[in-house]
């Protein structure tokens, strides 16, 4: 199981960092969400999957699962959920005072 | 040992931001507000600087969990002298704020955001768990964010759109990073990793991960991979620019100096190694940087550059006088790096272009402001009797002592360059025929230099000071060199 999401977690980043690689603002900023996805399945990957119940008081049982991983992939989460929507903002602003969203013509050499 | 007040650095500035959100108009309120609470920082700083020397490295457990199971703050001496520095830093930019700037930026939550950027930077400092550093960098850093694009000008909008995409990957290796570390020795509380790498005697796959945290840090901290500090830094406004140049990179550095001292340090032939060629090749950069351009606001962004590969040095040699020098020039840097960046916007402000090659003359019309630079540039050259000097001779020394004489060279070289890159803004924009006649000049408050006299004074301080300063140096650089009292603090007999 953790082979499989493993190998999910190639997959995406090598979508993501296609995704960053292009010219258009857009598919960047996508590029970076994807790429979030992967570490959060990395994360979830590192504690094991699947190893025994719920980590309860109660729940009597031979082996509990990981219960870290999980509070880290949600700290995560909301943090790139937060600058997500702060660059989809600054992409926005930056379409509207700049009237372009090819990264190539943001280089801004010419204004020296 | 437990001690609440070692939170306050970091709830004191989110506290003050969340209130002064609410008080959007009042412009005037909300600076003197920002201000006192930087001032209250400063005090606890300074109060809990001394009890760790009675007392040792205090610690603070989150909800009364024992590490390693909770999260938890640590204050020793090296993270409390960068939280002080910070916060007077911080106050001085602040004041410059207030004296400068006008309703736009007190409208747009400047002071708010500048807070939060506090916020995050002493919680870096303050933090005992790896994870938790993840999380005040991103505090850190959405501030940044901010800071940087307020007033959106083109040329703003431009840059910050490299800044946040740049360090949205950079905080995703840093994610890597912890996953993998998580993985391989199932705990990211700083003290628990650094006995359980101990133990494993630092094998191949935990020196690989240590790479990783490298290149995240080395990001953060613009360490080689500086290529987009020149830009984002010299965009914003004077102010925002002080604070970053001040202070962002400084929170990189001191989280390799934690890393690599405290965790990582078991291969040094492999890490430090890679450090010190990294260090080598930022001094080399840097210094090409600061004498090839003529935006004055890129020479200084690329002064950054220099002192950051110039601390990196006493990381990659590690000894005793180094790891002071460091600490030493740390501090110095923060104040002079904002010194630079206040005088260098008041100078734009005053002249209407940050070109070297139009400006001339000044020293007659703007004479404080002149002699403030020329204290500036000497202070960071390393001249006597200014802050920069003792940092430089121990780090030298430690160099010496090592015998990395390619370093030593580096070093003392890369000072040169320091100093005639500004020499060269002294020189042709404060020597030369006055081009601005008296009646034309725009005129210079006083209360606008007030701040940057501040630093002057400061450094001036520092310089004289040092005798004062080095009972906490010492204690901060035996702490970095030991990593087994920091170790000991944290973790109780047992659950080692």
């Amino acid at each position: 199981m953790e082979t499989l999401i493993i190998l999910l977690v190639g997959v995406l980043t090598s979508v993501a960092i296609y995704l960053l690689l292009s010219r258009s603002l857009v598919r960047v900023i996508l590029g970076t969400a994807i790429l979030s996805h992967a570490v959060h399945l990395l994360i979830l990957s590192m504690g094991g999957l699947k190893k025994g119940t719920v980590p309860l008081l109660g729940e009597e049982s031979e082996s509990y699962v990981d219960a870290l991983p999980q509070a880290l992939i949600l700290t995560a989460i909301v943090i790139s959920f937060a600058v997500t929507a702060f660059i989809l903002v600054l992409a926005y602003r930056a379409y509207q005072e700049l009237g372009t969203d090819d990264l190539n013509e943001m280089r801004g050499v010419n204004d020296e | 040992m437990m001690n609440n007040i070692i939170l306050l650095p970091m709830l004191i500035p989110i506290i003050a931001g969340v209130l002064l959100i609410f008080l959007r108009t009042f412009g005037r309120t909300q600076a003197w507000f920002s201000i006192g609470s930087m001032a209250a920082v400063a005090g606890i700083s300074f109060y809990l600087l001394n009890a760790i020397q009675d007392q040792g490295i205090l610690r603070l457990d989150f909800g009364g969990w024992v590490p390693p199971f909770g999260i938890l703050f640590v204050a020793d001496s090296f993270a409390l002298l960068l939280v002080l520095t910070t916060s007077i830093v911080t106050l001085v930019c602040l004041l410059y704020a207030l004296f400068t700037t006008g309703k736009l930026l007190e409208s747009m939550y400047f002071y708010p955001t500048v807070l939060f950027l506090i916020a995050g930077v002493n919680g870096s400092f303050l933090t005992g768990d790896l994870f938790n550093l993840f999380v005040c960098f991103e505090v850190m850093l959405l501030s940044s964010y901010v800071l940087l694009t307020l007033g959106g000008s083109k040329r703003q909008l431009r840059e910050a759109v490299k800044y946040v995409i740049i360090n949205i990957v950079s905080s995703w290796f840093f994610l890597v990073a912890l996953a993998y570390l998580y993985g391989t020795v199932g705990t990211l509380n700083m003290a628990h990793v650094a006995v359980r790498v101990a133990e494993n005697g630092q094998e191949p796959l935990l020196t690989t991960i240590s790479i990783v945290f490298l290149v995240v840090f080395s990001l953060k901290a613009g360490l080689l991979l500086y290529f987009w500090l020149p830009g984002s830094y010299s965009t914003p406004p004077t102010v925002v620019s002080a604070l970053f140049g001040a202070l962002l990179t400084k929170v990189g550095i001191y989280a390799l100096f934690r890393v690599f001292s405290l965790i990582f340090h078991h291969q040094p032939e492999i890490t430090h190694t890679i450090i010190g060629i990294m260090a080598a090749a930022t001094l080399i950069g840097g210094s090409l940087g600061a004498i090839a351009f003529n935006d004055i606001r890129k020479i200084a962004a690329y002064n950054i550059v220099i002192s950051v590969g110039f601390i990196l040095v006493a990381l990659a040699v590690s000894t005793p006088n180094a790891m002071e020098g460091a600490i030493y020039y740390l501090i110095h840097d923060m104040i002079v790096k904002a010194l630079l960046f206040l005088l260098i916007g008041t100078l734009i402000s005053l002249t209407g272009t940050a070109q070297l090659n139009q400006m001339s003359g000044l020293m007659k019309n703007y004479p404080l402001l002149g002699w403030s630079f020329f204290i500036a540039m000497l202070s960071l050259a390393g001249v006597p009797p200014f802050s920069g000097f003792i940092g430089k001779v121990l780090i030298a020394e430690g160099a010496i002592d090592s015998g990395s004489f390619v370093l030593l060279a580096l070093v003392l070289l890369s000072s040169l360059f320091v100093l005639y890159s500004l020499l060269r803004i002294f020189k042709n924009s404060f020597w030369g025929e006055t081009i601005i006649s008296k009646e034309e000049q725009a005129p210079l408050h006083n209360k606008f230099l007030f701040p940057s006299l501040l630093l002057v004074l400061l450094t001036f301080g520092m310089g004289i000071g040092t005798e004062w300063l080095s009972v906490y140096v010492t204690d901060a650089a035996n702490t970095l060199l030991h990593p087994e009292i920091y170790i000991d603090a944290i973790l109780e007999e047992g659950i080692q």
